[in-house]
């Protein structure tokens, strides 16, 4: 569903993408991870259109995404820090990204604006909020006009534990209804039931990008963070990763 | 001698006595030329309503040519309509139009030459090269007269009211329009130039030249192309005249060259390119005159001395004074600068610090003009009060050392 | 697809102070003539000044605004456009409403009118030079260094070079090159267009007269309006070119 190829990014001296390509199909719940500034969020902002690669292609269902700003309809994002006109009210966001998307209120997805009590809040103005609401608000953003891709930048972060449980349940609910998810995170634990495929990114290099089971037979590890670790000290061999990789995928040692 | 007795009476009380003849194409006389010459001194030509196409009537006995519901005399555009000499004639009510043109002589449509004591009143001339053109002539009356040129270029259009070589003359009520110059004074003195309006001239509103003792007052003189123009005369008071719109690369309110001991007083100048330029200009007074929204006040050229400018209101102007030398020899008092910006503690209305009326700016335009184009921006604004600040470019002995408060009310 | 509140704010205090000081101006001044001289310093040096400023720390502070619409299937063309339209609009109507209702109350003639347009076309010029400014800048600080030093060099220094160049070369017919100096100036353009109205008189003197015969005339005047809208378009054009690469 979307496709990466070869795609270079570079701000000033730091390389923060390097020839990163990946086929991330329908369907699946993708965890993109990696340490701070590895590129993560560099990647989400180039698939949504707000970063331009200095080079490489990315394709959303088949149609390349610079020359488009449309295919965002289909797109629900959350981003790592939300940020919001400060004058502006909880409601008035909402009402205006409703207007922009031109989604009747029926089509509407109020699961999260009702799960969070947002309407006790919608008269708030978004100087006020504290980080979690604010994350609050970006997840129902995100979810309301009910998209076929879902991009979450470190979602679960900032939220206290009741509204992570409440994203966590919306996220698999969407899951089932065979959505692809593409989360970011730094921390793996969390969102790890959900998860059926990893990518690794560091220092702006793809390290690997592999579903659970393989990663699990590889590295012999039942709990994922342990895989994972062990994945990042020995790295991932080659004939491994031919025997085994069902992702177009780059793997440097 | 039975003869002699009515003559002299009617050389006594010509007007009053003479015998009428009607002129027309119902009358007896058809044409003017032929009632010219059967008038005798003191006779009242009536000139019916009427076109009459006339070829230069040379008119030189006392008699009056009246027009009756304002005849039209056609000068086919080949000749002059009437010549005048000899004394006593009067020429009321006609409207003359069409006269000659030629590149040699002055044509007018009435040419007077050695006269006196006639009076030319209360005609139309349109389509003329010259309206009036006098010569070597005194003691006359010009007076409520229209004149309307052939608006041509300067080569080719003469003047409305020419005087040459006169004395005694009033030019009265007036208005003169589309010539070269609307009135032109050469060699004229003792006259009086009185509530005329010359307008849309080419050159010259009035053009005054060599003619001393002369009072102009009450006119105005307006959108001319060069505007006023008084030189190498004495002794010339001009006063109450309006000069206004007189704009162009050459247009001055009045131009003043080689004048000197002359008054110019209670005039208003407005929008003029330059209201007043004076070159060579000495012991004129400047008093009581209000100039409003020129380009220059007044540009006084090096060449001027001991001229006195005082109790004048200076409102809106571009620039108040310009001048090309260092050298003052110039007085201003009493004047009301509206660029004042000083202030009076004591409270008589006179400002404390003296006025310069000549700024760094002007200064900068007479070197160069085409910096006129920075005219209001921000880096002339900045340089005229670092100039005020520190004077160097402006000369620091022109100025005004009794600013006025207040607007005068003149 | 404006929301915007905070703007208004600042913008009735734009307002306000516009209007206090060119209504006092009137007040202070017996001749509106004269007062229309300090208006006329509003007009070439406040105006661009705020418009400059205002839009960029506008700008900035729409970043969030401009974060979240680009991440919604949005054109970034249409974003940029609607950010330059409403900030254009809100300080054109700010001029209009701050000096404009004061000089047709006191000074309603040629002189008058040409004051309100020229000082409207230059909010909105300001308006482009600094959209293009912040596009180009990478944070406020830079965004509005920059935005100064352009208000500098068109209310300033380039007329200060003008001045350098009329006197280097005064041996030379300059009448052309100054025409066509000043109208790269959209400021020198402005004060031309109200000059023409304001100091006729003196523009009629000598070569004056090649100007005012150049700028009066119908050419001149639609010259002038086409100069000052490429100076709305290009940098606008620029801005927006730049702002489609740009990365948030």
């Amino acid at each position: 569903m979307i496709k990466i190829e070869h795609l270079n990014k570079r701000f000033k001296k730091l390389h923060a993408l390097a020839d990163v390509s990946a086929d991330i199909p329908g369907g699946s719940v993708v965890s993109l991870i990696g340490p701070n500034g590895s590129g993560k969020t560099t990647l989400i902002k180039c698939i949504l259109g707000m970063v331009r690669a200095d080079s490489g292609n990315i394709y959303f269902d088949n149609k390349l995404v610079h020359k488009d700003f449309k295919y965002r309809n289909r797109i629900g994002y959350m981003p790592q820090i939300g940020r919001y006109p400060d004058n502006m009210k909880i409601g008035q966001v909402l009402e205006m990204i409703k207007n922009v998307r031109g989604i009747s209120e029926q089509e509407l997805d109020n699961d999260l604006y009702e799960a969070f009590d947002i309407e006790s809040i919608k008269d708030k103005s978004m100087r006020s909020l504290s980080g979690g609401t604010r994350q609050k608000v970006s997840a129902t953003l995100a979810f309301m006009f009910d998209p076929d891709v879902f991009i979450l930048d470190e979602p679960t972060a900032g939220l206290d534990p009741v509204a992570s449980e409440i994203l966590k349940d919306k996220i698999t609910k969407e899951k089932r209804r065979g959505k692809l998810i593409l989360l970011s995170s730094h921390i793996l634990s969390d969102l790890e039931e959900l998860t059926t495929d990893i990518m690794y990114l560091n220092e702006g290099r793809l390290q690997f990008f592999e579903p659970i089971s393989t990663i699990r037979d590889i590295t012999g590890e039942k709990r994922l963070s342990k895989a994972i670790a062990k994945l990042m000290q020995h790295g991932f061999s080659k004939d491994e990763m031919n025997s085994t990789s069902t992702h177009q995928t780059r793997i440097v040692s | 001698m039975k003869l002699m007795a009515p003559v002299i009476c009617l050389l006594l009380f010509t007007p009053a006595f003479g015998k009428i003849i009607p002129v027309g194409a119902n009358e007896a006389v058809k044409k003017i030329g032929q009632a010219v010459q059967a008038a005798a001194s003191g006779d009242t030509i009536l000139i019916k309503k009427g076109v009459y196409y006339v070829e230069n009537v040379i008119i030189s006995k006392p008699v009056t040519l009246l027009g009756e519901n304002r005849p039209v005399l056609h000068g086919s555009d080949k000749y002059e309509i009437f010549t005048i000499s000899g004394t006593g004639v009067t020429v009321k009510g006609i409207h003359f139009t069409n006269s000659g043109y030629s590149s040699a002589n002055d044509y007018a449509a009435i040419t007077i030459i050695d006269a006196s004591n006639f009076v030319i009143e209360d005609n139309i001339l349109t389509q003329t090269f010259f309206g009036i053109h006098v010569a070597n002539s005194h003691h006359f009356t010009i007076k409520g007269n229209r004149l309307v040129g052939k608006t041509k270029s300067e080569q080719t259009s003469g003047n409305g009211i020419h005087l040459w070589k006169c004395s005694n003359a009033v030019i009265e009520n007036n208005n003169s329009s589309g010539h070269r110059d609307g009135i032109y004074f050469e060699f004229v003195t003792n006259s009086l130039i009185k509530e005329n309006v010359s307008h849309n001239n080419i050159r010259y509103g009035l053009h005054f030249m060599f003619s001393n003792d002369d009072v102009y007052s009450k006119n105005t003189f307006e959108a001319n192309g060069a505007g006023v123009a008084v030189m190498f005369s004495k002794r010339v008071t001009m006063n109450e005249n309006i000069f206004e719109n007189n704009w162009g690369p050459s247009a001055y309110g009045i131009l003043l060259k080689e004048i000197t001991d002359s008054k110019i007083n209670g005039s208003k100048f407005y929008r003029n390119t330059v209201a007043i330029y004076m070159e060579g200009a000495n012991r004129i007074e400047i008093s009581n005159n209000t100039f409003r929204e020129n380009g220059w006040a007044s540009k006084v050229q090096a060449s001027c001395s001991d001229n006195n400018f005082h109790h004048n209101n200076f409102l809106s102007n571009t620039f108040d004074i310009a001048t090309n030398g260092s050298l003052v020899l110039n007085k201003f008092s009493d004047n009301y600068w509206d660029k004042y910006e000083g202030y009076d503690i004591n409270r008589d209305g006179i400002g404390d610090v003296p006025y310069h009326p000549v700024s760094m700016y002007s200064m900068l335009i007479e070197q160069n003009p085409n910096s006129l184009l920075l005219l209001r921006s921000f880096i002339i604004t900045l340089l005229d009060k670092a100039e005020k600040a520190i004077p160097s470019l402006t000369p620091e002995t022109l100025r005004d050392d009794k600013p006025r408060m207040r607007q005068l009310a003149i | 697809m404006l929301y915007d509140i905070l703007r208004s704010k600042v913008i009735i205090a734009y307002t306000l102070f516009l209007f206090l000081i060119t209504f006092s101006l009137f007040q202070l001044e017996a001749d509106p003539g004269k007062a229309m001289l300090s208006v006329l310093n509003i007009v070439l040096i406040v105006v661009p000044l705020v418009s400059m400023v205002f839009s960029t720390i506008h700008y900035f502070n729409s970043y969030e605004f401009i974060e979240l619409m680009l991440s919604q299937p949005v054109s970034r063309d249409k974003v940029i456009i609607s950010e330059y339209a409403g900030t254009a609009l809100s300080l054109s109507a700010a001029y209009l409403v701050g000096v404009g209702v004061p000089v047709c109350l006191y000074n309603f003639n040629a002189t008058g009118i040409s004051v309100i347009l020229g000082g409207c076309i230059l909010s909105i010029i300001f308006c482009s030079l600094a959209f293009l400014a912040s596009v180009k800048s990478r944070d406020k600080a830079r965004g509005i260094g920059a935005a100064l030093l352009l208000w500098f060099y068109f209310a300033l220094i380039y007329d200060g070079l003008i001045l350098i160049i009329l006197f280097t070369f005064s041996d030379y017919p300059l009448e052309k090159l100054t025409l066509v100096l000043s109208s790269l100036n959209p400021v020198d353009l402005a004060r031309i267009f109200i000059m023409l109205n304001m100091d006729v008189s003196a523009l009629m003197g000598y070569t004056g007269a090649t100007y005012k015969d150049f700028f009066g005339s119908g050419t001149g005047t639609i010259y002038t309006f086409a100069v000052m809208l490429l100076w709305i378009i290009v940098p606008l054009l620029l801005a927006t070119r730049s702002f489609r690469r740009k990365d948030l």
